[in-house]
């Protein structure tokens, strides 16, 4: 599957972006509405972007009634990506969404860089969803941990899903003159190229230490990008900041996907599917 | 919105600014104060500029090359490729009884083809040195003020305000002329209302610049 990353895309301002994907997934939504971070809010870094929107939406009340709908209408499955500041936000909008067919999993963003972090831990917010909701629940990890296949392990014997690897990573960028922040909150989540290595390690990693199928996303522009990441141990892929360059990227990337396995001789992108670790596979069955 | 790979017909200095032509392909020119992302060759993020002008055929931007990506576009040359995406965002409403251009520095960017489209209305417009000022030429009957002389010491009362430029003059403008259209600047990383990272603060409401303005009442 082809999605993408949460907080890349509004599907209401381009729907023809968004049905070019296999699902879409929100923008975090968190229990009370937030403006978001003060401006400036984007900035370019040599080799990718940050950004400190700072959860900017319109709270879980306004999403399911004046958003969801219309989101329905897209004909695309969804996906709501759910945020709070400690484990019963999750918990509650986790529950509020069992009620929804419309909504086919639920990411739990447990790693905003742009907010302050819920003090529990990934698995406890995983597990206090999982007693809320039947849903699907992917966990949004950061690689920015010591031990992210620790961190996996927990989220999965809490009962989550799925993983989605990774989220932004905190960076700073000073401008040139002044040498002040160029972000209005100072500090800011990369992502882009800059982030994909990171984030191909972490899909490799987390691919050894669980069982869980992961959405693979971090600086994925190009078909081959998304290949590796599949090769990494990723069954499904997400692109994000390559949107804000070019709208059209999911068809892109889709054929160019396609077009890049059968160029290293398998019939399908699936059957990729974690050649990178082949080769210490092979060792053991030998 | 309609993305469209175009080629550079000429890349032109208008004082310190450069006028960057390319061809439309199947772009719509869009209304005066809409905007385009474009492709800034060498970099991740493509970049917003208004329209400057619609010559047949062509679309044409005034670029300030202040820093990498800008600077990227003005160097450009003739035959070059480019990504457009655009139009973009809500421009000026030209349903105006007496309008009054005013644009300040390389916010006079959109002024040429709103002129055009208002036939050719007064304009004021500022810069901050006589070489800046050379950009003015691109606005027919445009009066000039150069610092320290300021738009806002010029503006006649009475007529229906059509304005661009930095922030600080945008709020002068808007202390004098209350009605007035404000086109507004900010970075963005996607134009389309993806990134949510243009918002700005006015009045107390965050704004995403790119599809609840750039043009936006004053009032």
């Amino acid at each position: 599957m082809l999605l993408n990353a949460s907080g890349c895309l509004d599907a209401l301002a381009a729907p023809a972006v968004a049905r070019g994907l296999d699902a879409f997934v929100t923008k975090t939504v968190t229990p009370l509405p937030r403006d978001g971070n003060t401006p400036v809010r984007i900035a370019e870094t040599d080799f990718g972007m940050l950004n400190s929107i700072g959860l900017a939406n319109p709270g879980i009340d306004r999403f399911l009634t004046s958003y969801l709908p219309q989101l329905e209408l897209l004909g695309v499955p969804l996906w709501v990506s759910v945020g709070g500041f400690e484990t019963n936000d999750y918990a509650e909008i986790a529950l509020r969404l069992d009620d929804y067919p419309s909504v086919s999993a639920i990411e739990l963003n447990v790693s905003c860089p742009n907010v302050d972090t819920p003090a529990e831990s990934a698995a406890e917010i995983v597990a206090a969803a999982r007693l809320a909701t039947r849903k699907p629940l992917w966990a949004k990890l950061s690689p920015a941990v010591p031990d992210i296949a620790e961190v996996a392990c927990a989220a999965q014997g809490a009962g989550a899903d799925g993983l989605s690897l990774v989220n932004t990573i905190r960076g700073l960028k000073l401008d040139e003159q002044t040498l002040r922040p160029v972000l209005g909150p100072g500090q800011g989540g990369l992502s882009g190229p800059a982030l994909k290595p990171i984030a191909l390690a972490a899909v490799a990693t987390c691919y050894r230490a669980t069982a869980l199928p992961i959405v693979g996303m971090g600086g994925i522009r190009t078909g081959l990008d998304a290949l590796e990441f599949v090769a990494a141990g990723a069954r499904h892929v997400a692109v994000g900041t390559t949107l804000f360059a070019d709208p059209d990227a999911p068809a892109r990337i889709r054929m160019e996907l396609h077009a890049a396995a059968r160029d290293r001789g398998w019939n399908t992108y699936e059957d990729a599917y974690a050649a990178a670790h082949e080769e210490s596979l092979s060792l053991r069955t030998t | 919105m309609r993305r469209e790979r175009l080629s550079v017909v000429a890349n032109e200095p208008v004082g310190p600014y450069t006028l960057l032509r390319v061809r439309r392909g199947g772009i719509d020119a869009g209304v005066p104060g809409q905007f385009f992302m474009l492709e800034a060759p060498g970099r991740l993020l493509p970049r917003p500029i208004s329209l400057c002008l619609a010559p047949t055929r062509e679309l044409a931007f005034l670029i300030d090359p202040i820093g990498p990506g800008t600077r990227s576009l003005c160097s450009l040359d003739v035959g070059d490729e480019l990504h457009v995406l655009g139009p973009l965002g809500n421009g000026f409403d030209l349903d105006v009884e007496r309008p009054l251009l005013v644009g300040g520095g390389i916010g006079i960017a959109p002024l040429p083809y709103l002129s055009k489209r208002l036939s050719a209305p007064p304009a004021v417009v500022g810069f901050r040195s006589d070489r800046h000022a050379e950009a003015a030429a691109l606005i027919p009957h445009a009066h000039v003020c150069v610092e320290p002389t300021l738009v806002t010491d010029v503006i006649p009362e009475g007529l229906d305000v059509l304005a661009c430029g930095p922030e600080p003059m945008l709020a002068a403008v808007r202390a004098l002329a209350p009605d007035a259209q404000l086109a507004w600047e900010a970075p963005m990383a996607c134009g389309y209302g993806a990134c949510y990272g243009c918002a700005v603060e006015i009045d107390g409401r965050l704004l995403r610049l790119c599809v609840e303005g750039p043009v936006l009442r004053a009032a």
